[in-house]
């Protein structure tokens, strides 16, 4: 029995290890563009963004004049019980006290620093990342030297702006006409219904770079390419037949009777669909909607090849991209951008994680 | 008695006239006044230059506005037909519009895009008919085929593509199989869960950044800043810019493939989690009376219980990675040996702007997924409600 009870503890504290592992592993990728965020332009480009978590760092604590204590860089030195060459001391030699010998600058004029190991957090915090990514006009920025250079401002909010422009229509027009579409297929009788259904169904995995070209050549010979209508309905071509699909499976599963019952009270096939049934699909509405609008919010594809040609229409994800091949060594741009990027998707996941989660069971997943 | 009847006949007869005109011209103004009010919105969002809080607005009100609109213009000409052409048509004002954007966005482009790829980098001419395209010096058979299959880079993209989803898949659904194991069983179930899902809601690109943070590469003796390499080189290593490590390629490959098991693993934990759900408790606890260890039960009750799961989830990702694009083209461009088909697709159809060889490459992609479509197909055959 006792031995029953220990395995069992071992064997929760091997799963709860496991686990709590993985989860580290699979959060610190985030973690770290978060915390580099809001670190200093100088300290991301010269330390590592775990510098904020408490860390031993060498610190100098006082000088000490080699020439004045006699010593001749050429020959091997000595100094506090430690010797060695000029090469030695310059790469830092260790003093069994803990202390820690360094030569500082060159042969004829350097000091030795002696420096100690002290804990430390690096906590320059600022916002200023999220101020020059989110702003279209130039930005000043104060080097430490005290010099000031300007810097043009990655213009993020505009980004934003565009990106939402793009991705509510696309993904409540999808959500409209599939509803319509499922409501016919469910309720209505029609010639061709089943032939029709079987089109969407085969469409589900077609790969939209299927598309790509032929769309592209319409959209030049009726001159959409480049505006708003032309991404909307890009992105509800491509999420029609999951969406149809979907909410197919669901308004068909609706009880028939309260339908019925509408009807015999006269209601239209209109009312019913506008009063009835679009209340009673919410949920299956509001899954299919997260996954729509995280996809297009994320998508890169369709706006590169739709939007592309107009830097005015620029989305979120292009502008990123931008940045990252213009300046990918701006790791302060970089990561406050990417976070920017991130907001409105994660604050969507969070508050709605429930019906994500019900419409990923539900099988949305786009061809 | 009978001229007053026929008075009245007339009568109605003129209402009914009345009211037909009545109706055809409500009928004809309202859809109208309708696409007019459209139309001004178009040319504003096109030509505009309002600042940009103003235009988000006009074009969601104009988009989601619009859409409802015309549904309700339809619906309403419609309702004013007699009878059995109303429930005739009905049924075509609810289901026309998706069909005809699915034909036209998804449908019809198989199509031309195939013949697209029989043609040369411009396409087919335009302005000629079937039999004039056919006989074009555009026309070059299926060469654009030849093409794929044998040009250096386009085997480099199969290849890392076969990479690709091998790794990515099997990856992803080991990796999301074990957390729901475990996470089945913790008291941390719901946070961990959250945390390991969350990257679901970041974009390739966005992932892209997070990942080419902890790559990053500083030369030997400057501190790195890079996750990875602050960690190689404590340990005494040497610095590398990981993707872009050509030495070992083609395995620099699986860098980038790292990335999307990140994002993906939460997709199949989720679903693994609700098919493990589903295992009767009865059935775990019966075996573990008679003495399976947790091990045992895993690999002979679990799995087996949750085949189908691990199937489809397996398939989802693999076409998911076949399609792979983003990943790969902000990471590297698809240079030091890192191109999939689709960013080879990309390269070909727009920077180099080879329609025919673009299209050629779509094509094989359509064929890939050719069998989960029959499979989709074949579901739904066997369906009998429908």
């Amino acid at each position: 029995m006792e031995s029953g009870k220990r395995q069992k503890l071992l064997g929760s504290l091997f799963f709860n290890g496991t686990l709590l592992l993985l989860v580290i592993l699979w959060t610190i990728p985030t973690l770290g563009i978060f915390v580099s965020s809001f670190r200093n332009r100088n300290d991301i480009a010269v330390s590592g963004w775990w510098n904020v978590f408490p860390h031993r760092e060498w610190k100098v604590t006082r000088e000490i004049d080699p020439f004045a204590a006699g010593l001749n860089p050429d020959g091997i030195m000595e100094v506090e019980g430690v010797s060695g060459t000029f090469d030695e001391f310059r790469a830092g030699l260790s003093t069994p006290d803990g202390e820690r010998l360094r030569w500082v600058g060159n042969k004829r004029l350097g000091r030795i620093q002696v420096e100690e190991q002290v804990w430390t957090v690096s906590w320059n915090f600022t916002l200023d990342n999220y101020r020059q990514v989110l702003g279209g006009q130039n930005f000043e920025f104060r080097r430490p030297d005290g010099t000031v250079e300007v810097v043009p401002g990655d213009n993020m909010s505009g980004a934003f702006l565009n990106s939402l422009a793009v991705t509510v229509p696309s993904t409540v027009i999808p959500i409209l006409i599939a509803a319509f579409a499922a409501y016919a297929f469910a309720w209505m009788n029609f010639p061709g219904r089943r032939t029709m259904f079987i089109m969407v169904v085969a469409l589900l995995v077609v790969p939209l770079q299927i598309a790509l070209v032929p769309i592209l050549r319409d959209y030049r010979a009726l001159n959409l390419n480049g505006t708003f209508l032309a991404i909307w309905l890009a992105h509800t071509g491509f999420g029609l037949a999951l969406a149809t699909y979907l909410l197919y499976n669901y308004i068909s599963s609706l009880p028939r009777d309260i339908l019925e019952s509408a009807f015999i009270d006269g209601a239209s096939h209109f009312t019913v669909f506008t009063r009835l049934i679009l209340p009673l699909s919410l949920p299956a509405l509001a899954s299919f909607a997260i996954f729509q609008f995280l996809w297009v919010w994320n998508d890169y594809l369709v706006a590169l090849i739709f939007l592309g040609g107009n830097p005015e229409f620029e989305l979120v994800t292009q502008r990123m991209a931008a940045i990252v091949g213009a300046r990918g060594q701006d790791w302060h741009l970089l990561t406050a951008g990417a976070f920017v990027s991130m907001l409105l998707p994660l604050a969507v996941f969070f508050g709605l994680q429930r019906y994500f989660v019900r419409g990923l069971l539900a099988g949305s997943v786009k061809g | 008695m009978k001229s007053i009847k026929t008075g009245e006949q007339k009568l109605s007869l003129a209402a009914e006239v009345m009211s037909l005109i009545g109706r055809v011209f409500l009928a004809a103004v309202i859809p109208l006044v309708a696409f007019y009010v459209l139309y001004v919105g178009f040319i504003f969002l096109r030509d505009s230059h309002a600042s940009r809080t103003v235009i988000a607005l006009v074009a969601i009100l104009w988009g989601v506005g619009g859409v409802a609109v015309l549904y309700w213009v339809f619906n309403d000409i419609v309702e004013r037909l007699p009878d059995p052409w109303k429930s005739r048509l009905l049924p075509f004002v609810f289901v026309g519009p998706a069909m005809a954007i699915l034909a036209w966005y998804l449908a019809i482009p198989t199509l031309r895009t195939f013949w697209i790829s029989l043609f040369d980098r411009n396409g087919p001419p335009e302005g000629l008919n079937f039999f004039q395209q056919l006989t074009s010096d555009s026309f070059v058979g299926l060469s654009n085929y030849a093409a794929v299959f044998t040009e250096s880079l386009m085997r480099e993209a199969f290849r890392n593509n076969l990479l690709w989803i091998i790794f990515g898949s099997t990856f992803s659904v080991i990796f999301g199989l074990i957390i729901a194991v475990l996470a089945d069983r913790s008291r941390i179930e719901k946070t961990a869960k959250s945390l390991i899902f969350l990257p679901m809601a970041i974009s390739f690109v966005g992932a892209s950044i997070i990942w080419n943070f902890i790559y990053e590469y500083r030369p030997v003796g400057q501190p790195q800043v890079g996750l990875l390499n602050a960690i190689v080189t404590s340990l005494g290593g040497q610095p590398q810019a990981w993707p872009q490590w050509v030495a070992i390629s083609p395995w620099n490959n699986l860098f980038l493939i790292v990335i999307v098991v990140w994002l993906q693993a939460g997709y199949a934990m989720v679903l693994f989690s609700a098919a493990l759900k589903g295992i009767p408790e009865e059935i775990l606890e019966a075996s573990r009376i008679d003495g399976a260890n947790e091990f045992q039960i895993f690999f002979q009750i679990m799995i087996p219980s949750i085949r189908g799961t691990i199937i489809s989830v397996w398939t989802t990702i693999v076409i998911f990675t076949l399609k792979i694009f983003d990943v790969v083209w902000v990471m590297t461009g698809g240079q030091f040996g890192t191109h999939v088909i689709a960013t080879q697709f990309y390269r070909q159809a727009f920077t180099n702007r080879n329609s025919g060889f673009g299209a050629a490459i779509a094509i094989v992609l359509l064929i890939a997924v050719i069998p989960v479509m029959y499979y989709n197909l074949k579901q739904f055959r066997e369906r009998e409600a429908f």
